[in-house]
């Protein structure tokens, strides 16, 4: 199963490979990860996208929590939550086909950002199924490159992620 | 007052109590060392790092108290990670401290330059590179208090060169406040609650004890919750001596070469209580055929060891003995005669057995200086097959009196760890009992010994073999025995596999000769009648001794539990 994981860190030089270390000798699987700051310019957040059971979560999470510098993990598998990812999609495009490319991307809201004699660029962002839902309507016209960021993510409502229950380690 | 960042460095060791550092100097810590030159506590010299490290983490599981070495950049750190991957597995309160180039070259790929921050994420607990003076003294202060709390582990703190001889104002952070890492230590009472209800509801119960009762210093409470619900205990490698042996209710030893009767007890309970220990893959055989009929309530201060490898019915993460204190008031007073019965009728079936014939055997030189030291004495093992006969036939009698490699199983541990033990108890016996291929890893720990006037007792079980290997590769690969002959030379036939043959080249080293080219007393016995008189004559002897027994070279260590097999499915004797 699919988990997306946010990981309130010490923004500090080493965090990022300690994380990675921890997925890659535990032999956890990581679909996405994205890094950045938070409102808080001492913490960093970390949303991290992994396939496993329950068992293989549940390890996960309790080994993030055992990282000295991770503050807070949340599994959102319980909490409603929205999930977003930007994606810039370069597809093959002349003066026959850009038209209806263009109407492909409008029907995905997404912009187009650059365009060439023989590409465009589109930009679009999303929960992962809308864009992947593009990139194969896309495909037919010669999808050049693909770059995502990887899933970011959000609880609903007022309470932050640093507002929930204190770490459990 | 205005301080360099290496005598701060021995400040802070001073107030956080430490009374000795095992030390090895290099180019990147030349600064720490003048700082060193007139310490206010003990430094001591190994002959290599990773002697040095393991010597911290002997004192560490002798006295509880972390362990601190040091080492050199580059080499002398990576020199560190044997032991600290060997501290970090078995939960040992350790700091190490590593030079590093200068700041501004690092990543330069200087002389002597390592990542070892990088290269020790994985085996330390935590870990800093100090790239400000301003952070230095907190940063000490961070890494004791991360090593000794929680689930103890190893901490290496790297210190660049320039950091050493930068100055700044020298302020003691009387608090630390890490908002990351705050370790439960109080068990959650509902929990507590429905583990003394599965104990008093349990009719064949066993408690499983692992090292962490001995951090903890539970093994009191451990008694008392035996005694008062009638339940037989078991115990890992890392908590042999955690519970008096000549208990009724102690089992001994459990997992691949422990108890027949241990393991039958595992296999047939109805209630497993973990305290302390993590299920490792040597204690629980296969896993899906591990204790087919028991509930698990496991203790451990550490979430991770919950249902990591074994699933857990009622987890209680905490401290033992405060998790223990609370379940006590709870636990009603309860006899189990008739589980008892059935785990003695196994015992008689099944005893502990060597041959005790006049050859002389390993087995004989253990249980002979396990009866001669009345289990007074610190046994400090190496890795391998004379680990696990220690294991089975000395009796410790006391916590922090068995020292040994457990998880990560290091040969090269014992004889140098045996020498931190005693300096932190030069009052006390302290055996260690090696092999004729483990001492060798370390055994240049001889000068720091024989020069100290640490007087640890080595007995060398000196089959001529990598024995455990060998054992396997006779039992499980057609007794063909590949590199594991340690006195092999290029006249042997190449796929030579029976020992003692008379034409056989003669053993390297000579031990005797080893030792009393360091200085110390180098003593061999090859018969069995002589063993008791060696063995009283070196008690008797004030120095730094050897002794090597010359003992049968076949000898397999049993009952063995084969890798993949359930606990139940024990090879008792080979046919």
């Amino acid at each position: 199963m699919r988990h997306t994981i946010s990981v309130l860190v010490e923004n500090k030089f080493g965090v990022l490979a300690r994380i990675a270390t921890l997925f890659a000798a535990r032999g956890f699987n990581i679909d996405s990860l994205a890094v950045g700051e938070t409102e808080n310019q001492d913490i960093s957040r970390m949303t991290i996208v992994v396939q496993g059971d329950d068992r293989i979560l549940e390890q996960v999470e309790k080994q993030l929590n055992k990282l000295v510098d991770v503050i807070k993990v949340t599994d959102f598998k319980e909490t409603g939550h929205l999930e977003r990812d930007l994606a810039l999609i370069k597809v093959k495009a002349d003066k026959n086909n850009r038209s209806e490319i263009l109407q492909i991307a409008e029907i995905f809201r997404a912009r187009i950002i650059d365009v060439v004699a023989d590409s465009v660029i589109i930009e679009s962002t999303g929960d992962e199924e809308k864009i992947q839902a593009l990139i194969s309507m896309l495909k037919p016209f010669g999808v050049k490159e693909v770059c995502r960021t990887g899933i970011i993510a959000m609880g609903r409502g007022t309470r932050t992620a640093a507002e929930q229950a204190s770490k459990g380690n | 007052m205005l301080m360099t960042g290496a005598q701060i460095l021995v400040e802070c060791l001073k107030r956080e109590g430490v009374e000795i550092l095992f030390a090895y100097p290099g180019g990147q810590v030349i600064p720490i060392f003048d700082a060193l030159y007139n310490a206010p506590f003990r430094v001591i010299l190994p002959r290599h790092e990773q002697g040095g490290a393991h010597m911290a983490d002997g004192y560490a599981r002798a006295t509880g108290k972390v362990g601190v070495c040091l080492a050199t950049s580059g080499p002398g750190a990576t020199n560190l990670v044997t032991g600290l991957a060997n501290a970090y597995m078995d939960s040992i309160p350790m700091v190490a401290f590593t030079g590093q180039v200068p700041t501004h070259l690092i990543g330069n790929d200087a002389f002597q330059e390592a990542d070892i921050t990088g290269i020790t994420r994985p085996i330390t607990k935590h870990n800093y590179l100090v790239k400000d003076i301003k952070d230095l003294a907190r940063t000490i202060r961070e890494a004791f208090h991360i090593a000794s709390t929680g689930r103890p582990g190893p901490v290496l703190v790297d210190l660049p060169s320039d950091i050493q001889r930068a100055q700044i104002e020298f302020v003691w952070p009387e608090k630390i406040e890490i908002r990351s890492y705050k370790p439960n230590f109080t068990g959650h009472p509902m929990q507590i609650k429905r583990a003394a209800e599965a104990i008093n509801e349990s009719k064949q119960p066993i408690l499983y004890v692992g090292g962490g009762v001995v951090t903890a210093g539970a093994t009191q409470e451990i008694l008392e919750l035996a005694r008062k619900a009638d339940i037989p205990v078991t115990t890992t490698l890392l908590a042999m001596g955690a519970f008096p042996p000549d208990s009724p209710l102690y089992l001994g030893m459990l997992g691949m070469h422990g108890m027949y009767w241990a393991n039958h007890a595992i296999q047939n309970a109805d209630l497993i209580i973990a305290v302390g220990a993590r299920f490792d893959d040597r204690c629980t055989g296969k896993v899906s055929s591990f204790a087919p009929k028991a509930k698990i309530v496991h203790i451990d201060i550490d979430p991770t060891s919950i249902s990591k490898s074994i699933k857990v019915h009622i987890p209680v993460v905490g401290d033992a003995k405060s998790i223990l204190t609370g379940l006590l008031k709870d636990v009603k007073k309860a006899s189990h005669p008739a589980w008892l019965a059935t785990i003695q009728k196994w015992k008689k079936s099944t005893p502990l057995l060597y041959k005790n014939d006049d050859k002389l055997r390993p087995q004989y030189v253990i249980e002979a200086i396990s009866n001669l030291t009345k289990g007074e004495a610190i046994v400090v093992t190496e890795v391998g097959q004379h680990q696990m006969w220690t294991a089975q036939f000395f009796e410790a009698t006391k916590p922090r009196h068995f020292l040994s490699s457990g998880g990560l199983g290091t040969m090269g541990f014992g004889f140098p760890a045996g020498i931190g033990a005693k300096f932190a108890y030069p009052d006390t016996e302290v055996i260690v009992i090696a092999g004729d291929g483990s001492i060798q890893m370390n055994i240049q720990e001889l000068a720091t010994a024989v020069l100290n006037k640490v007087n640890v007792k080595v007995l060398i079980l000196n089959n001529q073999y990598l024995g455990m290997v060998r054992q396997w590769q006779e039992m499980f690969w057609g007794k063909r025995y590949s590199f594991t002959c340690l006195h092999k030379t290029t006249t042997c036939p190449p796929k030579c596999n029976q020992p003692g043959k008379k034409t056989c080249p003669s053993y390297i080293p000579d031990f005797v000769g080893v030792a009393e080219a360091y200085g110390a007393v180098g003593m061999r016995v090859s018969r069995k009648k002589d063993v008791i008189p060696a063995l009283k004559k070196m008690l008797e002897t004030d120095k730094t001794v050897v002794m090597e027994f010359i003992v049968e070279q076949e000898e397999n260590v049993l009952p063995m539990v084969p890798t993949g097999a359930a606990l139940d499915e024990v090879i008792t004797r080979l046919a």
